[in-house]
């Protein structure tokens, strides 16, 4: 009984962090791709990146580090081409998409022995939630508020009009590259809690639900961060109480808040119409 | 060159396959008052991009003077917004963006650019649109918000490609009240179809057709535009003028 209690304890801090930290950077990150229009790209370098989880557990390394490599690889790699225009770029990410999963398969089904947390990796799961991923993703969460906090301006002009920017700036090329490899890192340190296959959702309906509500960049990074710690901290408690992976309770639970203001906004204006 | 703000001297620009402009000369100081006229394709939006430095000379020089180079001091209206309206920023934010040709990497917009954005936001007749989004806008009212944007940072040369084409008769006059306003603090550089109109701003033209023939003054024949091979299309005025006079 005592033991259960501090094993709740725990759960109930390591759930509360991750909850804040994935909301912050889900919420920063997720509205700069979802108005940049990136969410296909973003899409992309998740799946990459499960190549290299799979040779992480191959040479016996960390799969988050062989991830962060594979994803910020393949981001700025789609990045350069799509600066020189010289390929179609949806295609291009449709091969790395499916190149990226081929890999991981591939090395996984080579390495001897089981992979335990193989399944984690794909669907996210509290249980095998570190302090250390933790930590990662409360330093990325720092950085990501000081980066977009000093930049704003600059960061917001760029993705509205790239062209227009390069008339003032010489830097439009490295602001990008800086801000797609801290999306990448960001995508990596968010699939621990969201998996693979569900953590785009986590970067992309938080911000869509802020933007039924408002048109201001400010204030849909401030309503992104919100859903999304709606979301995740009530997706954590029912994947803890009906053990069910945690990435598919958190998207589940934004699809149903997204559905819920949708109905909201309907009901006023219906009500603001008649009045 | 001591006054000019930019000088190109036998510039060529290509985008690949063949010149779309070659051997040219030109500068442009001081309070010039520039109409760029010229054919469709004939390369006036390319030549204010040269000068932006969005497309490079492929021979040739272009020496900019130390005021123009050291601050950037270039305000644009292009002539297709290559923003995306559907993105979340208000007419407002889009105004401040020009001033970014004044502005270091980290971009605080203090009370004097708020408030400078208003004034250029009223001046355009945008009050009420201030705190809209673009996708709310007509497309005149875009041009208008992407005009402000060109102005706003005060530059020492303003380059506006085909501008006329969202003023409707009631801004018309206000529009250029307001150039010849700015003409006093910089130099404008401004591509139209519409010589007739523009006749009576301008001072001078500059005929691009892969080639740029400069005609200094405002004053031009349908026989010197064909010299300098810049056949017009005055589409909206019906037959082409012998002569169009400086006033109308
Ligand atoms: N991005 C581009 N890539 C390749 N070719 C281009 C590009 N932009 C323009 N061109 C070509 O360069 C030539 C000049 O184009 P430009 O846009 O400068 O013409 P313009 O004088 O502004 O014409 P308009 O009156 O139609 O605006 C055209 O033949 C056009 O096809
Ligand atoms: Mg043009």
């Amino acid at each position: 009984m005592v033991e259960g209690s501090i094993f709740q304890y725990e759960f109930v801090i390591k759930g509360l962090l991750g909850a804040v930290f994935a909301s912050i950077t889900a919420g920063l990150a997720g509205t700069y791709i979802v108005s940049r229009r990136m969410v296909f790209l973003s899409g992309g370098i998740t799946h990459a990146s499960f190549g290299g989880i799979g040779i992480g557990y191959f040479a016996g390394i960390s799969p988050v580090v062989g991830a962060a490599v594979f994803s910020v690889i393949s981001a700025l790699g789609v990045e350069y081409l799509s600066v020189r225009q010289k390929i179609r770029e949806d295609s291009a990410i449709g091969i790395l998409w499916a190149f990226g999963m081929a890999i991981g398969i591939i090395f996984i089904y080579l390495t001897p022995g089981y992979s335990p947390n193989l399944l984690s990796y794909l669907f996210g799961s509290i249980l095998t939630v570190t302090w250390a991923d933790l930590f990662a993703l409360g330093i990325m969460s720092v950085i990501l508020i000081f980066y977009f906090g000093f930049f704003y301006r600059t960061i917001l002009y760029i993705s509205f009009d790239e062209d227009f920017a390069r008339t003032y700036s010489r830097y439009v090329n490295v602001f990008k590259y800086i801000t797609t490899s801290l999306i990448a890192l960001t995508i990596v340190l968010n699939i621990r809690m969201a998996g693979v296959v569900l953590v785009i959702s986590l970067l992309t309906i938080p911000p869509n639900i802020a933007m039924l509500v408002s048109r201001n960049y400010f204030t849909i990074v401030l309503l992104s961060v919100m859903a999304g710690f709606i979301g995740t901290a009530t997706g954590y408690a029912i994947s803890y109480y009906a053990g069910i992976p945690v990435g598919a309770t958190i998207i589940f639970t934004l699809v149903v808040l997204w559905v819920l203001v949708k109905l909201m906004l309907k009901v006023i204006n219906k009500i603001r119409t008649t009045s | 060159m001591a006054t000019c703000l930019f000088e190109m001297k036998s510039l060529s620009a290509s985008y690949g396959a063949g010149l779309v402009l070659q051997d040219i000369d030109f500068r442009v100081c001081g309070n010039d008052f520039i109409g760029v006229i010229g054919p469709n394709g004939g390369g006036k939006t390319t030549l204010l991009k040269v000068i932006l430095g969005l497309v490079r000379p492929v021979a040739g020089e272009l020496i900019f003077s130390r005021e123009l180079r050291n601050s950037n001091n270039i305000g644009y209206l292009p002539q297709i917004s290559t923003g995306d309206s559907n993105y979340p920023v208000t007419v407002k934010d889009v105004v401040l963006s020009g001033l970014m040709i004044r502005k270091g990497l980290v971009s605080r917009m203090n009370k004097a650019d708020q408030k400078k954005a208003d004034e250029v936001i009223e001046e355009l007749g945008l009050e009420s649109l201030a705190e809209s989004s673009l996708n709310q806008l007509s497309g005149g009212q875009l041009q208008r918000v992407l005009l402000g944007r060109a102005i706003i940072g005060e530059p020492k040369l303003l380059l506006l490609d085909e501008p006329g084409n969202f003023v409707d008769a009631n801004f018309e006059h206000d529009f250029y009240e307001k150039l010849r306003d700015l003409n006093q603090r910089m130099a404008i550089l401004m591509v139209s179809h519409d010589i007739g109109t523009i006749s009576a701003h301008i001072k001078s033209f500059a005929c691009v057709n892969r080639h740029l023939n400069y005609h200094p003054s405002s004053e031009i024949s349908n026989e010197q535009l064909l010299a300098y091979g810049c056949p017009i299309q005055l589409i909206t005025h019906g037959a082409v003028p012998h002569t169009v006079l400086k006033t109308h």
